[in-house]
Parts: structure tokens; sequence; C-alpha cells
């Protein structure tokens, strides 16, 4: 079992997003810790994109923020190298496909590898498109999360059959952001996953609350949350660390 | 594999969109081959747009440089001012069918914006053009046409708020909205099946260029010459051509200030392979594959990439792309104004430049043929402007 999915075997799974280098390197790394301290069991880690086509405002800021301040993929790289020092849960990492094909998809994987990343989220690469990548994640072990949206209808299927890690379930039309109501019958995706597939399924894409959380919580097996996390850390900058930790806290407590 | 031009091209999309992709490639296979649907788009091509344009003889132009005869491909002349229209209608026609009552787009100089905007209003369709912020200042003229024609324009200020970020917005909107939404996509990029459908609407460029140069001349054109933003006027001047190795295709890059500075738009020159809007393709980027900010005087070439196909073309040599300044364009638009009486678009200027160029090496018996793909109204005030002078429009 991959070290993603043995995540989802203790329970319902929590998944903050946070866009690395915003605002800058050191705060990521103490918002991470305050995460895992406070009951984390995956960190979705964005490597920022200057053209970050599937986020909302929110996301989007952030991205720019941290290109500003000048963060690369090597910096998070060696971010990443120094957290597992006393961090062992897993970190997939979430980005665009032209971040990984221009430093070199083998030369990523193989630095994903080495730095014991355990996953990779790239929102622009659909099934029909993952043959560009797998087979270099296939051989540095690297599993590329899968996405199904509520547009996918009979695709879902032919999607889950090869998820590897978990299936990302994306809540709702548009892009990233907080929302305050989700319309889209996941019951009904996630049941069509489950015949084809015994992969975690993870909703997001909108989610804030603990209430929403705890909703999503009783269809599926964990909650990725990106924009309310990244709204916290424009708010408070260098300060978030403490304030993120708490929102984790309540989070986590609503899926126990 | 399908919608691939050589390794170039693909779908690179959310999952969001990929029914939605699907959906129109089959709907474009099905009624590219209906007679009703192309019956119907052949007649709004002729009797609304004006089609065919005119293969005009340059005559002064010509004497002037003094070597190959020129020809001008008068895309200028379609309703609307450019060949943008010539893709909109067959979107707009297709999407009808298709049942969507909502057309979406990205513009930069506001061209295809405009001819967008055009299309909704004949079919009553509703209409909304993303356009970047810096583009609305540099093209405020065809701003206020959109609106005439009903569209909602909305500005978009993310990013460089230029013509990559209106086609982000573009897809960003359309991921929000499928089901009445068809996205209008305004060049031969973006993922499949958008730069085969473009490509195949703009095509009738060439096949019209190729029936009239054979009529006036019984022979094939030596070169055929066009500016390349994303580079759908280009491949519409080149398709019918491709089989003939006998004609040189020429691309013509916006380089602003120069390919050897950060000001630039010319992505063969100056870029990598990369994935990006929904294709691979050539971009302009840094080491870290993050895509650079580029700059031409021209908001229609002032993208970072260009068409999956053209990257093959040019790969395979069949075609050559060339950078060409904003001192070499704005030259040329003054140029071809005084000598022909025409003010082309500043993005077809670019094309001009480079017929500058190329016809005095060239013996009298040679052929060049220049796509002029638009009218230069909406340029006089920023070429104005660049020349240090400031007029009202």
């Amino acid at each position: 079992m991959s070290k993603i999915r043995a995540a989802f075997a203790k329970g319902k799974a929590f998944i903050p997003f946070i866009t690395c280098g915003d605002p800058d390197i050191d705060t990521t790394k103490r918002v991470i810790h305050e995460a895992v301290r406070n009951g984390a069991d995956i960190i979705e880690l964005g490597i920022p994109f200057s053209d970050p086509t599937a986020e909302g405002v929110v996301i989007q800021s952030a991205n720019y923020r941290a290109l500003r301040n000048g963060v690369t993929t090597d910096k998070i790289f060696d971010m990443v190298r120094e957290l597992r020092v006393d961090i062992d849960i897993p970190f997939v990492f979430m980005t665009y496909a032209n971040v990984v094909f221009s430093y070199g998809a083998e030369k990523f994987m193989s630095a994903c590898k080495e730095i014991s990343a355990d996953g990779i989220i790239l929102p622009d690469v659909p099934f029909e498109e993952k043959g560009e990548f797998l087979p270099v994640c296939k051989s540095y072990g690297v599993d590329l999360i899968s996405m199904v949206a509520p547009t996918s209808e009979e695709r879902v299927a032919m999607i889950a059959r090869e998820a590897e890690g978990f299936l990302y379930v994306v809540s709702s039309l548009g892009v990233t952001g907080v929302r305050e109501r989700i319309t889209t019958d996941l019951a009904g995706i996630i049941e069509s996953v489950r015949k084809n597939s015994d992969v975690p399924c993870a909703i997001g894409f909108g989610i804030s609350t603990p209430e929403q959380a705890r909703e999503m919580s009783r269809i599926a097996d964990g909650v990725i949350v990106g924009s309310a996390v990244m709204k916290i850390i424009a708010r408070y900058g260098t300060d978030s660390a403490g304030y993120v930790g708490e929102y984790v806290k309540t989070m986590k407590d609503a899926l126990r | 594999m399908s919608g691939r031009f050589g390794i170039y091209g693909g779908q690179y999309i959310p999952e969001t969109l990929m029914n939605t992709v699907i959906e129109l490639e089959k709907a474009y296979n099905h009624f590219k081959n209906d007679p009703d649907f192309n019956a119907e788009l052949s007649s709004l091509l002729n009797e609304y747009a004006g089609r065919p344009s005119r293969l005009y003889y340059a005559k002064r132009m010509t004497e002037a440089l003094n070597g190959a005869k020129i020809y001008l491909k008068r895309e200028d002349l379609n309703h609307t001012g450019a060949h943008k229209i010539n893709n909109v209608l067959g979107q707009a026609l297709l999407a009808k069918r298709m049942g969507k009552t909502r057309l979406i787009a990205e513009t930069g100089a506001g061209q295809h914006g405009v001819a967008t905007a055009t299309a909704a209003a004949l079919m009553g369709m509703s209409c909304v053009v993303f356009m970047g912020e810096e583009d609305m200042k540099r093209q405020a003229l065809n701003v206020y046409r959109m609106r005439l024609l009903g569209a909602e324009v909305v500005s978009v200020s993310t990013g460089t708020g230029t013509l990559k970020d209106a086609v982000s917005k573009a897809f960003a909107e359309w991921t929000s909205r499928i089901i009445d939404t068809h996205y209008c996509l305004g060049s031969v990029m973006g993922p499949h099946p958008f730069p085969t459908i473009v490509r195949d609407f703009q095509a009738v460029i060439s096949r019209e260029i190729r029936a009239q140069v054979l009529e006036r001349e019984g022979r094939l054109p030596d070169a055929v010459i066009a500016c390349v933003g994303g580079g759908s006027n280009a491949i519409g001047s080149f398709w019918h051509f491709i089989n003939d190795s006998c004609v040189r295709l020429i691309g013509c890059e916006a380089a602003g200030r120069g390919v050897n500075t950060f000001e630039t738009a010319a992505t063969i020159s100056t870029g990598r392979v990369g994935i990006f809007h929904g294709m691979k393709s050539y971009f302009c980027q840094d080491k870290f594959g993050q895509i650079a900010p580029v700059y031409s005087i021209s908001a229609g070439l002032d993208y970072p990439g260009i068409g999956p196909e053209h990257s093959y073309l040019h790969d395979t040599g069949r075609a050559e792309y060339v950078p060409v300044t904003d001192e070499e364009a704005v030259n040329a638009f003054e140029f071809l104004s005084r000598t022909e009486g025409i003010i082309p678009a500043i993005e077809s200027a670019h094309a001009v430049s480079h017929a500058m160029t190329l016809a005095p090496k060239m013996t009298r018996d040679k052929i060049i043929v220049v796509t002029i793909s638009g009218r230069g109204d909406k340029d006089c005030a920023s070429v104005a402007r660049y020349r240090g002078e400031n007029i009202d429009e």
C-alpha cells in the first residue's frame, strides 16, 4: 500500500493545501509544522505557476505573491528535504504541467523520490494526457493523482479504475474558491467510483467550514481545503502558522 | 494520437472540460460534412462577410521595392475588418447547431472580440468577451464597437492584463458555465479540437489565394507571408500550399523591442517547448517553466505561445518563422499607407515589413503573397503615440 493510501486507513483524512513560498519559504515551513501538529493527514503543497488557470482569485494571488518573492521549484524541493527531518505524513505536490515538463519530468520525479514526496496533482493533465507523465511517476514511485469532476459522467469509471493514491473529486464547476453551497450530486459520483475501484476519495473545491467538511466526510474518505487556508495566510502573512494550526484543528475535529 | 501535430497539440485541460471538448469534436466532425451546414456557412461568408476577399496586385509597392511581384490578400476588406470573421461565423454556426445560446471569447487587439460580438448579434446569441485591461486601453475603439454590438466586455486584470490572461479567464469562465456556452476561441491554439477547427475555417484564405494567383499568373507564388501570434491567419494562408514545396511559407512573429530584449513576443525565436493553455507547443518561459511576460506594440500578437501546428511546421522546416520588431512594423504600417493607400493592422504590418526585406532580394519574375489580416484604423492612435504624437480617438 502506498503511503498515501495508508493515510486514509486511519479514518477520514483532512488535507490542507498550502501554496509554497507565500509569503516566504520560512512561513510555509512553520505553517506545515503547525498543520501536521494539529492533525493534518496529508499535505498538498502547491508549487506556484505564473498562470494558475484552475485557481480562483485567492490561490491565484498566493501564486503571484510567492513568485514575486522569488520561490522556485528547487527552493521548494530544498524545503521539503528539510521538513522530512521530523515530518513523516505524505506530501502531495500540486502544480501545472509546464512546471514539471519544463523542469524535466524525469528529473522532477527523481527529486520527489529523493525527498520522499509521495504524489503529484496536475489539474491540466486529464486522463487522455497522463501518458506524458505516468511512466516516469511510476518508475520513481510517485502517485499521479487523478481527478473526477461534476461533468465527468461516464468517464468516472475509466478514471477510477486507473486511479492511484487517492481520487480527487472536484465538488463544483469552475475554479477553486470558497463556496457557500455545493449542489453537485457527489454521492452519485462516489458511488460510481466505488463500483470500479477501492481508491480513497477526497473531495475538494469550495469547502471551508467544519460543517461542510463533516457533511462531505459522510460520503467521502477525506476533504481537501485550499482557498480557506490561503485566505488565512493572505491575512496574517508571516504570523500565519498559529492561525492555520487552529483552523486545521477545527476541521480535523469535525471529521473525527 | 488525435489532435496532434507531431508531438505538439493535445488536450491539457481540466477534467471538468473534457466531455465538453469531446462533444465539440463530435459535433464538428458531423457538421463539417453536412451539406446544409456548409451551404449556410458559405452563404454567410459570401453575402455577409464579403468573400471572396481580393488578391490585389500592389504595383506601387512592387516598383518601390524593385524586386519580386507583390500581391496582397485583402482580409482587411472582410466585414468587421479582419480575417477573424471567417472562423467566428463557422464556430457560431456550429455552436448554434449544438444548441448553445451564449458565446464567450478572448480578445487581444479586439478584432476577434468584435467578430464574435458581430456573429452573436447576427445569430441572436448572447456574448461575453474577455479582454486584458492593458489591451482595453490600447484598443478603446474596439471595446466600444463590441459594446455597441451588444456584447459584455469583461476587463481582465490578472497576470500581465493582456491576451494570455484573457484566454485563461475565458477558459475559467467556460469551466464554470458549460451547458449553454460555447467558447469561441480566436486562434489555432488551445486544446484539440480548436487548432483543427480554427485552421479549417481559416483555410478559405489559401484556397482563394491559390485559385486567384493561378488565374492571374498561371502559376503558384514563390512565397506566402503572414503575421503570427497564435497563428490563425498564417495557417489559413499556408494551408493549401503545404504540399507545394516550391512555395516558401513565412510566419512573422512580433519581436517587440528585439529578440535580445525581455520585451518581445517572438515565441519561436526565443521560446522553448512547453505545455500551456491546453496544448503542447513553443512558449516564452523561464527555466522553471513560468510563462514569460511578453511585449509587442501589437495587442493581437502579444501572446507567449504559438499554435501547435506552427511548432510542427517549424520543426519540420516546412515553414519559416522570422522576428519583426515594433520599429520595423511601424515603418511598414506607414510605408503601405503611403505607397498603396492601404492602412494595414499593426499585426499585418509585421508581414508587410518582412516582404519589404525579402522582395528586393528576389528577381522580378518571382511572386510574393502577403496576407493583410486586418485593417489598421484601430492602430492609428497607438502608432501616433509610438511616433510621439497624442491624438484623440
